[in-house]
């Protein structure tokens, strides 16, 4: 085998240009092959955490909140909020709080406009994974601010003017009364979220809406994903047991492993896959014509090793990793290319735009490209192998 | 005992129109360790059938071939190649060195089918066969930059580098001038003696072939001894 080796690589060195041009088409292929299971994984990412970003991080759990079965009243907020106390200390939750929507309205240089407001525990911007453009997210210390603290969209600090956060910059909500609120963030741009949007935490929707304004909270807790299914029954039944008989409880799975839905890009890797398979079909297409043809070249060359002693297996296997050998060569630039495509600025851009979590370059697009380029290889060695192998010796001398 | 062993051998084709061609008819030879003997016929006499049949590359029709006193017969497949590898030795009348290759690579060649040792201390050896036809200094010259008789004395130091114990010449002066294929010759006589191989040399050259001790002619198929006039 070692012997084999050495053979097939001195051929591939004697004929590295031949070898390498007859392998750019490979290198082609297996770079397309790499670089669509690769983008495919940045896309993933990308995708993953803009569905993490509407329901939270698997696995995120969701009290709605609970009703009177016969009234149709909600519970008492302070003793729901109470109870959700119970529960996270209970359970030691880390990342857990209400969410609650309410409708605002901003002051603004042109006027007064309806601003979106979501009431917020600190903890949800890393269970949705929440983005700063500038400034920061909420902390702790901001729920003791007589001023409420807010993360605003870049449309709201847009046309407040761009202050700047270092100056404190604030800002009029009209709820309950008018209220001054401090701007500490600015959301990015994001085509799926309303343009006029803020954050505030709990404690400042209590100081800016009306009770009447605000929705019923709703809880969220980010748990570990194989306590989710115990946890959320063991909620439901905590919450139901302590506001008592008649109370409708609903804790249900948010994040979107727990949709089941199919994965929306599969139709387009699987296009693209189809073509990097056809651009490598068509590369070992000519690799097995440029090698048959080399192979009847070499045929005295064959015929004086076969002189020396070499096996019809040995000449088989020289002539297969010779092709293979030079494949995987080919596979290993055409991976190359592919990881500087896909880790490119301008391509992860393009494909993923905000992407938190540095993905690394999917191992597997790598595996699947060097696989495929040495599967080339040995289809498109075989042929001229078996060639090979059926040279008569001194007939090959002679020739 | 017998280093090679010829008994009654034929050798026949089937020619396209069904007929058959009788290349070889009834060939005995013996040949001893150490022997040198040669081989003279006319082009089609069947000198490369013969020669295809002494280095274990070809079987007969019929009659017998023995090798070491084993039957070709039972040295089927893989285990003639490695025979033929280890024992064999081929000089060619084209050198037949491969192109691109350095004159240490070609001559590492063979040894590139050995095991063990031999495998691992290639370079080595090759170096020192190489340094023992005079081409030390020219190890690292490909085909294209040696003269006729420094690529076959190249393809002499391949041939010899596994110690074969059987050398076949097939017209190993053929390429080359009259002066350079004595030299040649000489070289693998001395080579060939010193080491104790057998070397037979297949040629249409009197001169050449009257250099081995025993001489034969093939004429129409058939072997003879070549009797000395004196």
């Amino acid at each position: 085998m070692i012997g084999a080796l050495i053979e097939a690589w001195a051929e591939f060195r004697v004929h590295r240009a031949r070898v390498l041009m007859s392998l750019i088409g490979v290198a082609i292929a297996v770079a397309a092959l790499a670089g669509v299971v690769g983008i495919g994984a940045v896309a993933t990412q990308a995708q993953t955490e803009q569905l993490e970003r509407g329901g939270g991080r698997p696995a995120t759990l969701v009290l709605t909140p609970p009703y009177d079965a016969e009234t149709g009243d909600a519970a008492d907020p302070a003793r729901l909020e109470a109870i959700f106390r119970q529960v996270v200390e209970r359970y030691s939750i880390t990342y857990a709080g209400a969410v609650i929507w309410s409708d605002s309205r901003i002051q603004f240089a042109d006027g007064a406009d309806s601003v979106m407001l979501t009431a917020v525990a600190p903890a949800y911007g890393p269970m949705h994974r929440v983005e700063i453009a500038t400034g920061r997210w909420f902390t702790a210390f901001d729920e003791s601010r007589l001023s409420p603290a807010l993360v605003v969209s870049e449309a709201v600090w847009q046309r407040l003017g761009a202050p700047d956060l270092a100056t404190n910059p604030t800002v009029t909500v009209y709820g309950a009364q008018p209220t001054t609120g401090v701007i500490v963030g600015v959301l990015p741009p994001d085509p799926f979220a309303p343009s006029l949007q803020a954050y505030v935490l709990g404690a400042g929707l209590a100081a800016i809406a009306a009770p009447a304004q605000a929705a019923a909270p709703m809880y969220e807790f980010w748990v570990p994903l194989e306590l989710a299914d115990t946890l959320q029954e063991r909620i439901r039944a905590e919450v139901a047991s302590a506001l008592g008989e008649g109370f409708v409880v609903d804790v249900q799975r948010q994040d979107y492993l727990a949709w089941g839905t199919s994965d929306p890009l599969e139709p387009i890797r699987v296009v693209l896959l189809g073509i990097a398979g056809l651009i490598l079909a068509l590369g070992a297409l000519s690799l097995v014509n440029i090698a048959l043809v080399t192979v009847r070249q070499r045929v005295r060359e064959i015929g004086i090793r076969r002189a020396f002693g070499a096996t019809a297996p040995r000449v088989f296997l020289a002539v297969m990793l010779e092709s293979v050998l030079a494949t995987l060569v080919a596979g290993v630039l055409g991976v190359v290319l592919a990881i500087v495509v896909v880790q490119s600025e301008w391509v992860r851009g393009f494909v993923a735009p905000g992407l938190q979590d540095a993905v690394p370059f999917p191992a597997e697009a790598a595996v699947i490209g060097l696989v495929a380029a040495t599967a080339v290889g040995a289809l498109a060695g075989l042929l001229p192998a078996l060639v090979a192998v059926r040279v008569k010796v001194i007939d090959a001398i002679r020739y | 005992m017998a280093l090679l062993s010829l008994e009654q051998v034929t050798r026949s084709v089937l020619l396209p129109d069904g007929e058959r061609l009788e290349i070889l008819r009834g060939v005995d030879l013996t040949v001893e360790a150490g022997d040198h003997l040669s081989i003279v016929g006319r082009s089609g006499s069947g000198k490369s059938t013969l020669l295809n049949l002494l280095g274990l590359l070809d079987t007969p029709t019929s009659g017998r071939i023995a090798f070491d006193d084993r039957p070709l017969e039972r040295l089927a497949g893989g285990r003639r190649d490695r025979t033929r590898g280890r024992d064999v030795g081929f000089v060619f009348q084209q050198f037949n060195l491969l192109p691109g290759r350095t004159a240490l690579e070609n001559a590492m060649t063979p040894l590139l089918y050995a095991r063990g040792r031999d495998f691992w201390r290639r370079e080595r050896i090759a170096t020192q066969m190489l340094q023992r036809v005079g081409l030390g200094d020219r190890l690292h010259s490909t085909p294209d930059r040696l003269s006729g008789g420094e690529q076959q004395r190249v393809a002499i130091a391949r041939a010899l580098v596994r110690g074969p114990r059987l050398i076949l010449a097939d017209e190993p002066t053929g390429a080359l001038d009259v002066d350079t294929g004595a030299a040649v010759m000489s070289l693998l006589d001395e080579i060939s003696s010193a080491s104790g191989a057998a070397l037979i040399t297949i040629t249409h050259d009197p001169a050449i072939a009257a250099m081995a001790r025993r001489r034969f002619r093939l004429e129409a198929g058939v072997l003879e001894p070549i009797v000395a006039a004196s």
